[in-house]
């Protein structure tokens, strides 16, 4: 009579600890499977509230409306978990997209015009990464004068909107792959690819380890004789690459470059690495979770649109929720750091 | 000499020597001040009275970087007081009478104030980091703001609020005196008590500083909200200068210009050391640069570029790796000139 408790106990007991194991081990998750439930508890409210939110045409726009900042987001990821942080990826995606348009619009040849542009973001985050790592410039100021220079050259190029007319460029956006109500842009593929190359670099080469180990802590990763210098110049070539990139696709999106596009765009996107569950001291954080958090984003701002509310009301929730998630990451923060 | 030269306000000055002889050879005319109907005019006037947005928002982000923090909030919050207060004087019927002009200048400060508590809240009692904490506010602040206008450009039409920026007194813009005020009261608070040394003692190590028997949180919490009120003044002087509540060009980048003035006079952002002088002539320095941009007939909106250039040669002026090859480069040429005749006559000797 004694014993039958304890049995009954016992895998009740084992179940509670295996799902604590599972939940420690994989303690790093939470926040990204908190950013989830709060875009699926958004996706239910908005389709109960207005009925006809949850259509494929609304989420398959809300990849090709958000590709841009999808892309920024992959780059701002990466600099974000060795503890670092990018202000410039806003002004060079407004830089790389007028850059882009007036290129083409003095006939050089797309295939010419697409990598250098790529390939000036990634000069600028080069320079910032150089001051950052030989000059021991704050992250935060090192990317201020990124910012500063890439606004500036943005408008040096021109002070006014310049349309994109080149067929190749437009092809990006306005060519849908249908699958029944489902659709794609090749911007929202690259975008996609760009999450699913990041994922596959930080989760299984060394180059990814080293990310994630820089965040955790610097001093030991040098110890470990990891290559920290070396990376952590890397990680900011990755965001200038990304901004580069997103300013082309940003230029497809909107048909035309202007120098001052992506105004705020550099907090959208650490609004959403931060909302994505990415801890702003490094270490810890997922490019998966990044893409949620752009999506949630997205989402707010279709919801917002929905409601016919003013777009203000964007950046007031965009802040609201950005403090619960950094309020609740501290608090597990705190608790792993306990425990 | 080396003391000189390694002080942390030389360098600063020596920028704004250069701009100030720069736009001198340039334009004559610069240093000139002329006297119309008692009012002083001038380049260095105009330099002086527009510079006081910066300066009360530079003041607050010096003590803010001092604890090892960072207001990016700033320019949001300038927003939100010129939208309460032009709100009020709209919504009364005398906007002429200094009465409501007064009730709405302190209406829009103490809403700051108490937003730059909420700021000071969230990094020293909650723990979170200064960029994020007043990011949320840098984000939703702009929007309040254009709630509180109803989404549209308040314009206003009342003397005395017309006068805080744009008024004379004793000949001089009342909008410097404003500014001379603020950097008068905040180095005596900081520096005639022992408030700045504590704050400096909790930049350095808010943990050890506690323990040591030093209030920090409230320390900590002081420094928002401080820099929060002077980001409301701020917010007056601006929509007093345009008469109208910008909501989104109010304060728009003014956080990264204070910071810039702020790390110009060479306090470090990594805190526990500031200066005050330092970062009144950061200040002036970027006040100058922006009226010099504008003089030379480049586009304003080109501008960035220069700041770009500016902030780089700072930093690298700053750096260690810098300073060490220059150290060793001023060695290398001293001993090159100087040293042949010593080892020589020792040889002869």
């Amino acid at each position: 009579m004694t014993i039958t408790p304890v049995k009954a106990a016992r895998p009740f007991d084992s179940a509670v600890a295996r799902s604590r194991m599972f939940i420690s081990r994989r303690v790093s998750w939470i926040p990204v499977f908190a950013a989830l439930a709060i875009l699926i508890v958004m996706f239910v409210g908005a389709q109960a509230y207005f009925g006809n939110f949850l259509t494929p045409g609304l989420l398959s726009s809300l990849l090709l409306d958000n590709a841009y900042l999808l892309i920024l987001a992959v780059g701002m990821t990466f600099v974000i978990l060795t503890g670092g942080i990018d202000l410039s990826v806003g002004s060079v995606l407004a830089f790389t997209g007028i850059m882009c348009a007036r290129l083409l619009s003095e006939g050089v040849p797309t295939g010419v015009v697409i990598p250098t542009m790529i390939v000036s973001g990634a000069l600028i985050g080069l320079l910032i990464g150089v001051l950052v790592q030989y000059f021991d410039v704050q992250p935060f100021i090192a990317s201020l004068a990124g910012m500063f220079l890439a606004r500036g050259l943005a408008f040096v190029v021109s002070l006014s909107s310049i349309r994109v007319e080149d067929p190749s460029i437009l092809w990006l956006q306005s060519t849908r792959l249908r699958l029944g109500e489902w659709y794609i842009t090749p911007t929202g593929i690259i975008a996609l690819l760009t999450v699913l190359a990041a994922a596959m670099v930080l989760q299984y080469t060394r180059f990814g380890r080293t990310v994630y180990a820089i965040g955790g802590n610097e001093q030991s990763a040098r110890l470990m004789g990891l290559p920290v210098v070396r990376t952590k110049l890397l990680v900011y070539v990755i965001s200038g690459t990304c901004a580069g990139l997103a300013g082309v696709v940003f230029a497809a999106y909107t048909g035309s470059g202007y120098p001052l596009n992506g105004v705020g765009t550099e907090l959208d996107t650490i609004a959403a690495v931060v909302i994505g569950g990415t801890l702003l001291t490094g270490g810890s954080g997922y490019v998966l979770g990044s893409m949620i958090g752009v999506f949630v984003y997205g989402t707010i701002k279709s919801v917002i649109s929905f409601l016919g509310a003013e777009q203000s009301w964007t950046r007031i929730t965009i802040g609201a929720l950005l403090l619960v998630f950094v309020v609740v990451q501290r608090i597990i923060v705190t608790r792993s750091g306990r425990g | 000499m080396k003391t000189i030269v390694r002080h942390r306000i030389f360098w600063a000055l020596v920028a704004l020597f250069t701009l100030v002889a720069v736009n001198t050879i340039s334009r004559p005319s610069f240093l000139r001040v002329t006297v119309q109907d008692g009012q002083l005019y001038g380049a260095l006037i105009d330099i002086l009275r527009n510079s006081a947005p910066l300066m009360l928002v530079a003041l607050g982000m010096t003590i803010v970087i001092a604890t090892r923090g960072i207001d990016l909030s700033v320019g949001a919050l300038m927003a939100v007081s010129g939208a309460v207060a032009l709100t009020i004087i709209q919504a009364s019927p005398e906007p002429e009478n200094l009465g409501v002009v007064l009730l709405a200048i302190t209406a829009g400060v103490l809403t700051t104030f108490i937003l730059g508590a909420w700021n000071g809240f969230l990094v020293a009692v909650l723990g979170i980091q200064p960029i994020i904490a007043t990011l949320v506010l840098m984000l939703a602040g702009r929007g309040i703001a254009l709630l509180i206008t109803g989404g549209f450009i308040t314009t206003i039409n009342s003397a005395p609020y017309k006068f805080i920026s744009q008024g004379y007194v004793f000949g001089l813009p009342f909008a410097l005196y404003v500014s001379v005020a603020a950097i008068i009261i905040v180095t005596l608070v900081q520096r005639r008590t022992a408030l700045g040394m504590l704050t400096e003692a909790v930049g350095i190590n808010p943990e050890a500083s506690r323990l040591a028997g030093v209030r920090s949180r409230g320390i900590t919490w002081g420094a928002y909200a401080t820099s929060g009120l002077l980001a409301g003044f701020a917010g007056i002087l601006y929509s007093s200068n345009i008469m109208a509540a910008d909501a989104n060009a109010a304060g728009l980048y003014i956080e990264l210009d204070a910071i810039l003035a702020v790390v110009l006079g060479g306090t470090s952002l990594a805190g526990g050391k500031f200066s005050i002088a330092g970062t009144v002539i950061g200040v002036f320095t970027i006040q100058t640069l922006k009226s010099t941009i504008t003089f030379l007939g480049v586009p304003p909106a080109v501008s960035p570029v220069f700041m770009a250039a500016v902030v780089i040669l700072v930093v690298l002026v700053q750096s260690r790796r810098v300073r060490d090859g220059a150290g060793r480069l001023t060695n290398w040429l001293t001993r090159r000139t100087s040293t042949p005749t010593p080892p020589n006559a020792e040889v002869a000797s």
